[in-house]
């Protein structure tokens, strides 16, 4: 059997519910070495439960989940040697200096001192951190507390990365370093799933799976997701996208619509014919707009207009 | 269970012990700080009480009688005044614990010999202190009468025989009624609840409320091993203080020690232990540092204060109270530390001491074990 193509991270119909809320409703999918997943979807879609099971800190109500090759479910304990969990919030001692928190974990895992050493010193230098091994967590910022939670959770080379939105309030510089570490580890054969608010940061995955209220709406890679879209989205570049959202958000062929930083992005049925009519109507109604253009998707896009059921209006 | 791992947690808990200002403090200071305290300020030993004496007469009779108070331990004659005024002020105030007045025909009603009587003054607003005050001064002025008695027989020629009866008081173990000999081994039971229940009340709790427990828990550490991991820097530091208070309580306070150090250390470890997993238990089902460290000042701090025997006499409390001290281990440590120190009992006697705790020892050990789940729901 080929190893490498069997899945690190594989669930079956994985299911959790909390009184009055199914937080994860039969889940499936799988992760293969060398990949990078993404978990997309809004608060309380259910991404970090799914972690959780995964993470074995969670038992999973229905279905199954394994991890590096064992059974979550039935033997929570075992994947753990394999794995890191980095949950979404800071998980490591703020009295500790970052140095004694990476061996803190390092012992856990079993790391002897010599790999411990060398290790570290390549994830401190990655993540431009050396100087700061003698500085207590708690005093780090927040870029530098996520990237010595990815340290911590590398420290002993796991098959499988479980990552909670980790680069929620870190600084673009982190962040860049934060991903340059998680594409090295690809090369290594690792697995790595990670849920994201930041839905630019989920086409940095090679897969992607959009979750809404505990279920799955699609899994694909981000070109093909956006490829099966299929209609076309209109960016409209305004001094005041609200304004231009109000005009238009009832109009005839839209399926959806977002506020973007410097405008409106639309998704339509006909793009070459409602680009002259939101033109018109624009005008009419004297809303200021610098240009009217076809683009590609986002994943943004796609994931409004799948949760918003993707029907375009008549 | 591996080594490695158990000290990971063990060294992680001793830094955060360290480098805690609050639980620094408790483990370095509190238990000096507290045999201190209970070796002098709550001594229950009443001596050098202060006392205004208005001698009325002031002759060489009434200054035999005062000289008796003066070279008792007891009293104190921080005055002699000559009229009430002065008196009631200095009782007012606080200034005299009793004020003694002695009548200006003393000396010659006694002569004739007729009764006189005496007054003392005495500030009751401490009944305790106030009863004790009468006891010593009625023990005082009895045994001068008894003098006085003998001497006017004996200057009527008459053969003098010594009181048919009289009953001679003598307290075992503690021969000079010491109160901080009594004080110590509470003091222990209370440090101990401190450390051992208190602060680890608080180690689960807190990497809940934290977060730090849910990537502890995606480890392979065993719930076994961050329990011992836990527990171990308490049980060294729980011995540690002890040892702290019995060396200050003997060297300090002159606590007579008479038992045997093994002793000492079995049932100091038996109650640790029991404190300790008690601690843990309560941190890990509140898993809120508040809730917790309430629960087990409750549940241990008090009634090794008030229960225990320390404070209070086991055998003058209600009969439902004596009943719930029996399930207090802190009842069977400082009854057995009062035998260690006072009676200087073996470890093969102590067994009605020692087996209670090691019964809690182990059902608290057992229990702890089985509350800890590495899940979150
Ligand atoms: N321990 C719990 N007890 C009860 N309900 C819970 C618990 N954990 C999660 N839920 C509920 O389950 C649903 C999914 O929550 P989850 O935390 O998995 O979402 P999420 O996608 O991680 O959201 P966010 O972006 O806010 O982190 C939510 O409705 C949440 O309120
Ligand atoms: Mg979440």
């Amino acid at each position: 059997m080929n190893i490498a193509a069997q899945a690190a991270i594989m669930l079956a119909g994985l299911s959790k519910s909390f009184p009055g809320v199914h937080a994860v409703e039969r889940l499936s999918f799988e992760v293969y070495p060398g990949e990078i997943f993404g978990l997309v979807g809004p608060d309380g879609a259910g991404k970090t439960t799914t972690l959780r099971m995964l993470a074995g800190v969670m038992p999973p109500d229905r279905g199954t989940a394994t991890v590096a090759g064992f059974d979550v479910g039935r033997d929570p304990e075992g994947a753990k040697h394999h794995l890191s969990y980095m949950p979404q919030r800071f998980g490591l001692y703020e009295d500790l200096t970052v140095d004694e928190n990476i061996r803190f974990y390092a012992d856990l895992f079993g790391v002897n001192k010599a790999e411990r050493e060398l290790r570290s010193g390549q994830l401190l230098r990655a993540a431009g951190m050396s100087e700061f091994r003698g500085r207590w967590a708690g005093k780090l910022s927040g870029g530098m507390k996520q990237k010595l939670g990815l340290i911590c959770a590398l420290i002993h080379r796991p098959k499988v990365i479980l990552l909670d939105e980790p680069t929620t309030g870190v600084d673009p510089v982190s962040r860049r370093d934060f991903w340059r570490i998680l594409y090295e580890l690809t090369a290594e054969g690792v697995a790595i799933l990670t849920s994201t608010a930041y839905l630019d940061e989920a086409e940095r995955c090679h897969r992607v799976a959009l979750l809404h209220q505990g279920r799955l709406l699609f899994c694909d890679t981000p070109a093909h997701l956006k490829a099966r879209l299929g209609k076309g989205v209109l960016a409209v570049t305004s001094p005041e996208p609200r304004r231009v959202r109000e005009q238009l958000q009832n109009a005839e062929g839209i399926s959806s619509l977002v506020l973007t930083g410097d405008g409106v992005h639309i998704v339509v049925d006909d793009v070459a014919r409602r680009m002259a009519e939101f033109q018109a109507r624009l005008k009419q109604a004297q809303v200021p707009f610098d240009q009217i253009q076809r683009v590609t998707p986002t994943i943004e896009d796609l994931f409004v207009d799948a949760v918003s059921g993707g029907k375009v209006r008549r | 269970m591996r080594w490695v791992r158990l000290k990971a947690v063990a060294r992680k808990e001793v830094i955060h012990i360290i480098r805690d200002v609050r639980s620094l403090g408790i483990v370095v200071i509190m238990p000096v700080v507290l045999v201190l305290f209970f070796g002098y300020g709550v001594s229950l030993d009443l001596k050098h009480l202060p006392i205004y004496v208005y001698d009325r007469e002031a002759s060489e009779q009434s200054q035999a009688l005062l000289k008796r108070f003066q070279s008792s331990d007891y009293f104190e004659i921080v005055r002699v005044v000559n009229n009430y005024s002065e008196l009631a002020k200095a009782l007012d105030d606080g200034r005299a614990k009793m004020a003694f007045v002695i009548p200006s025909d003393f000396s010659e009603k006694l002569r004739a010999g007729g009764t006189v009587s005496v007054q003392a003054l005495v500030d009751a607003t401490d009944d305790n202190t106030a009863n004790i005050i009468i006891g010593y001064t009625q023990a005082l002025v009895q045994v001068y009468s008894n003098d006085v008695q003998l001497e006017w027989l004996q200057r009527r020629g008459q053969r003098v025989q010594p009181p048919p009866l009289s009953v001679e008081t003598r307290t075992w173990y503690n021969e000079n009624l010491e109160s901080s000999a009594f004080i110590v081994p509470g003091v222990l039971a209370v440090v101990m609840s401190v450390i051992g229940a208190f602060l680890t009340s608080l180690t689960v709790a807190r990497e809940w409320e934290r977060g730090t427990m849910e990537q502890l828990i995606s480890t392979p550490v065993t719930s076994l091993e961050i329990m011992l991991g836990k527990l171990v820097p308490y049980f060294l530091v729980g011995l540690f203080d002890a040892g702290v208070c019995v060396v200050l309580a003997i060297f300090w306070f002159q606590v007579p020690f008479r038992g045997t150090v093994m002793a000492l250390l079995i049932s100091s470890a038996l109650f640790l232990i029991a404190l300790l997993c008690l601690g843990f238990f309560i941190s890990v089902v509140t898993k809120n540092q508040l809730a917790a460290s309430q629960i087990a000042l409750v549940a241990t701090f008090l009634p090794a204060f008030l229960l225990s025997g320390f404070l209070f006499a086991i055998e003058q409390m209600p009969q439902f109270v004596q009943l719930v001290t029996r399930i207090l281990p802190a009842r069977y440590y400082v009854s057995s530390l009062k035998m260690i120190f006072l009676k200087g009992t073996p470890v093969a006697m102590l067994y009605p001491q020692l087996v209670p705790l090691a019964i809690f020892a182990l059902v608290l050990a057992t229990l702890a074990t089985r509350i800890f789940q590495k899940r979150l729901v």
